[in-house]
């Protein structure tokens, strides 16, 4: 029997990662509870350094590693660079809010990076049981993440619902998977694509197959009807968690679907994009009208991530290059608007007070019209409404699903996605029109109001100039050769 | 290019970098500074405008002026501005009314200036942007662009209502426009490109012209605003401040129109030809009944925003008769309602800061006490009643003789107008100007400063200018409009 070592540099982010996550786990364990600022350093550090090692090792065509289990590709690295900086954006964010609650401890960065690494896995892994590795890693971290602040009642039930509605999507796609094993004979999604289009497997199987494994990914992303879970996490989940789970897994998630899709099941792209089409409409639609209702801003945006997951299932529908290429544009931005706009909330609170309901929005431009502006242009961005960046998000799946012949379900996008740009325009509203009843200024360390407006004015110029980092996607769904 | 500079993107960014420079001087402290560099932007944006004037070419029909960058290159989509004989005097019209509004907004406007006077600018260069994008994507970014600071300066500014009326005028117009990017999605992947001109030239079908017509229909029929879908002028224009709502009749009721010269005719002929009897009727819906309705209304404002939506009425009659007297005399009566109905808008300001009331009851008598005023307010009275010899007759008069030739009814059903008009516009000002002074508030009252002065006075200029001498309005336009109705005659099919 030949042993030959594989090739280690399509992985080599995903391994200096684990090394630099031992090494922080360990030291963390030595430092006392005043001088956690260093833990924070050298996450930040570990983050800063993947960075770099991912852009070294980036291939521009597709590389296989670990006996075709795992691959690197331009868009694993790309979505890799995008889960490292949200990570590192959200740490940022977060320190001074978790300080204040007594959650700026160890176990919050060693599990921040684990979920990181599990992230990684998702994006690049081209082998089911890989998939589904990656996904447990960073579905395991956040569950114990969004219990983190033990004594309230509200974050361990919602880390309760998590962990129980995860474990069931964890286990439809287990089913899928075991009935696409079946059918085809093969965990390897490249190895599955090619029984598929050789007709050899059974279509019965594969189909329901199929059925199974787009619920569980429904589930994961939180597309309706699978979305039950979305608000009651986001609101009981500290926001700096919340903003977590909104962010940086939406990106893994994304490669996930398109994996396993686009890669694997690409002949069946007839039979899937129906029921990402009824996903899709159903989260645009439900997403969009139940948000209008909500009082609390983490619930409004947790209904607000789920039309915006029905926008992205909009691009991934095409079943085109084009289509997948918008999807990815769409998911990037939804990850940098995401990040924003929790990051206001996060900035606006204080000790005692969550700044998470619409009501302590109001007059927000009397207090600080800068703060101000920079909601509004996430706001504005979140709707869709050029100069900012979402429209062009909006647009380019939309031009890919109409593209696709998609007609109706554009025409009820753009209608869902009127009806979403009230309540967005409502935040506004608060902020611009109404009178404060807060006065209090506003405190924030000032790395976490720098990189906000930062944030907030990518918004504006990514919008006007949107082309590099569309053709980077374009670009980057080419070489992944779906 | 003039004196090697790209001058319409001078013309469209000038004044929204002089926006950003007066939000730059932060909060109300530093309030004068902030209309200073207003006003100075808003001047020179108007001075970098006059070349266009001076430099343009009516013997073609072609774009002048034109710029091309590549912006979006996955979308072959580009940065492509160009002018023609249409367009121009939109842009004049838009710069020339944004010095007025920031002086009008001098004195009025206390709180959060900067954000004030930098939304107009910022809008002023935008609304320029959208006449002057030759790319369908980007019309649509500076269109949609356009919504956020009039949001703004409705919802901060306006009156007791001004919540409702914002969010009411941005999703009312918002709908129309998300079905219009639908039609420009479609019309991209039916030819690759974004550039509007390749649409006049792509054979589309019957159907879908007639798709394509509706979704444009429904995005800028919203904008005119034609019956019915009016209904939310009235609420943003009695809601919005005195500057917001010379901005709201003069320009942006005109990109409404604008649209329809641009896109719907030229790109959907045949569906336009096939609609036209439909369209025609809404436009005199406008006209009769949108001016009977103004004729019951108890409040000023309201009274001169119906009496917008009964004049545009007569833009979209004129536009959709399809001859050139039509089509200009259109494109006139737009320049001339933008004087007007923005001089009226100024002219009910001046009243509303002496007595905070814009109810026609609380007053009689003005004349009495502000003579001058009073003296203006005729002018503009008798300009928007269409006086012979006010900018008012002439656009008017034209699409009235562009009607008879299309058919005598039409024509008899537009020149009703002219009663109506004067009906409501001559009786609401005997009873606010005329008359036995009608309360103490009214006694009170002192006639106009020299700052009003100057804004009414150019205002009347204008006016009295257009009427008088209205040729080379008609005659820089004249190449574009007979190109236009080529490309209208020239069945696609």
């Amino acid at each position: 029997m030949n042993f030959s070592v594989p090739d280690f540099t399509p992985a080599l982010p995903e391994i200096f990662l684990l090394c630099a996550l031992s090494a922080i786990l360990v030291v963390d364990l030595f430092i006392e509870d005043a001088k956690r600022f260093t833990t924070y350093l050298l996450t930040q550090g570990a983050l800063a350094i993947s960075v770099v090692v991912t852009i070294m090792t980036a291939h521009m065509s597709p590389v296989h590693t670990f006996s075709g289990m795992y691959v690197s590709d331009m868009m694993t690295s790309v979505l890799k660079v995008g889960t490292f900086l949200s990570v590192m954006i959200l740490l940022s964010y977060s320190r001074d809010y978790l300080q204040k609650r007594g959650l700026f401890r160890g176990e919050f960065y060693t599990l921040t990076l684990f979920t990181t690494l599990g992230m990684l896995v998702m994006i690049s892994a081209s082998n089911f049981l890989t998939l589904y590795l990656g996904l447990e890693l960073m579905s395991l971290s956040l569950y114990a993440m969004v219990a983190l602040q033990r004594d309230s009642s509200i974050s361990t039930e919602a880390a309760m619902k998590y962990f129980v509605l995860g474990a069931l999507a964890s286990g439809l796609l287990l089913y899928g998977m075991s009935m696409l094993y079946g059918a085809t004979g093969s965990l390897d999604v490249s190895r599955i694509l090619e029984v598929i289009r050789s007709g050899q497997a059974n279509n019965n199987v594969l189909v329901f197959g199929v059925v199974f494994v787009v619920a569980g990914l429904g589930f994961k992303l939180g597309a309706v009807p699978f979305h039950m879970w979305i608000p009651d996490v986001y609101h009981g989940a500290p926001t700096a968690i919340t903003l977590f789970i909104g962010s940086a897994p939406k990106l893994a998630a994304f490669a996930f679907v398109l994996r396993i899709l686009a890669g694997g099941l690409q002949p069946l792209v007839h039979d899937w994009s129906q029921m990402l089409a009824i996903l899709s409409v159903l989260s645009m639609g439900l997403g969009n009208i139940t948000a209008i209702a909500q009082t609390n801003l983490k619930r409004m945006l947790a209904y607000s991530t789920i039309s915006h997951m029905g926008f992205l299932l909009l691009g991934i529908l095409s079943g085109t290059v084009n289509g997948y290429s918008s999807a990815m544009f769409y998911v990037l931005i939804y990850a940098l608007m995401t990040l924003g706009g929790f990051g206001m909330i996060m900035l606006l609170s204080r000790e005692g007070f969550e700044a998470d309901n619409l009501d302590d929005y109001r007059g927000l431009n009397a207090r600080s019209p800068w703060h101000a502006f920079v909601m509004l242009l996430l706001m504005f961005s979140m709707a869709g409404i050029p100069p900012t960046v979402g429209f062009y998000a909006k647009f380019s799946v939309l031009q890919a699903a109409l593209n696709a012949g998609h007609l109706g379900i554009v025409i009820a996008a753009v209608m869902f996605s009127l009806i979403g740009a009230f309540y967005y325009l409502r935040i506004v509203k608060l902020m611009y029109f109404d009178a404060p009843v807060d006065h209090s200024p506003i405190v924030g360390t000032s790395d976490c109001r720098i990189l906000l407006g930062v944030n907030g004015l990518a918004m504006l110029l990514l919008g006007i100039l949107p082309s590099s980092l569309m053709a980077l996607c374009a670009q980057s769904i080419q070489s992944a050769g779906f | 290019m003039i004196l090697g500079m790209p001058i319409l993107s001078v013309v469209i960014w000038l004044p929204i970098l002089a926006g950003l420079a007066v939000l730059a001087t932060g909060g109300d402290r530093n309030a004068n500074m902030a209309r200073m560099i207003a006003l100075v932007g808003s001047i020179l944006g108007f001075l970098v405008a006059i070349p266009l004037y001076t430099q343009f070419n009516p013997s073609t029909a072609g774009m002048q002026f034109t710029e091309m960058v590549p912006w979006v290159e996955r979308f072959h989509v580009n940065y492509h501005l160009g002018l023609d004989g249409i367009s121009l005097w939109l842009v004049l019209l838009n710069c020339f009314t944004t010095p007025l509004v920031v002086i009008a907004g001098w004195k009025v406007i206390e709180n959060k200036v900067a954000q004030y006077m930098a939304a107009f600018l910022i809008m002023s260069g935008i609304v320029n942007g959208v006449f002057m994008a030759l790319d369908a994507l980007l019309f649509y970014v500076f269109w949609e662009a356009m919504l956020i600071p009039m949001f703004i300066i409705i919802g901060v500014w306006g009156g007791p209502n001004r919540v409702y009326a914002a969010i009411k005028f941005f999703l009312y117009t918002l709908l129309g426009s998300l079905l219009m990017l639908v039609a420009l999605i479609y019309l991209y992947n039916k030819s690759g490109s974004f550039n509007i001109l390749d649409y006049y030239r792509l054979p589309i079908g019957i159907t879908a012209q007639i798709f394509i017509f509706i979704a444009f229909f429904l995005a800028f029929a919203v904008k005119v605003p034609m019956w019915p879908v009016h209904t939310w002028l009235p609420d943003a224009h009695v809601e919005a401040p005195t500057g917001g709502s010379v901005v709201l009749a003069a320009i942006m009721l005109k990109v409404g129109a604008y649209g329809f010269l641009r896109f719907s005719l030229p790109i959907a002929p045949d569906a336009s030809h096939a609609l036209s009897g439909f369209m025609i009727t809404l436009s005199l819906i406008a006209v009769i009944y949108i001016g009977l309705v103004a004729l019951v209304q108890t409040d000023m404002k309201k009274l001169i925003a119906y009496s917008s939506i009964s004049h545009m009425g007569f833009v979209t009659l004129g536009i959709f008769i399809f001859n050139s007297i039509g089509t200009e005399g259109a494109i006139v009566q737009m320049i001339s309602h933008g004087l007007v109905s923005g001089a009226m808008f100024l002219c009910v300001g001046v009243l509303y800061d002496r007595m905070h009331s814009r109810k026609i009851s609380d007053y009689g008598g003005v004349a009495n006490k502000m003579p001058m005023f009073a003296a203006f307010f005729m002018l503009f009275a008798m300009a928007n009643s269409g006086l012979p010899g006010t900018s008012g007759f002439a656009g008017e008069f034209m699409v009235i003789l562009g009607a008879m030739k299309a058919n005598f009814w039409l024509a008899f059903g537009a020149a009703t107008t002219l009663v109506f008009g004067a009906a409501y516009t001559l009786w609401m000002f005997k009873r606010v100007i005329f008359g036995a002074i009608a309360n103490s508030h009214v006694a009170e009252l002192a006639d106009i400063s020299g700052r009003e002065f100057l804004f009414l006075a150019i205002l009347a200029i204008g006016v009295l200018g257009m009427g008088l001498y209205p040729l080379p309005v008609s005659e820089l336009m004249h190449a574009s409009v007979s190109d236009l109705l080529a490309h209208v005659a020239h069945s696609k099919l």
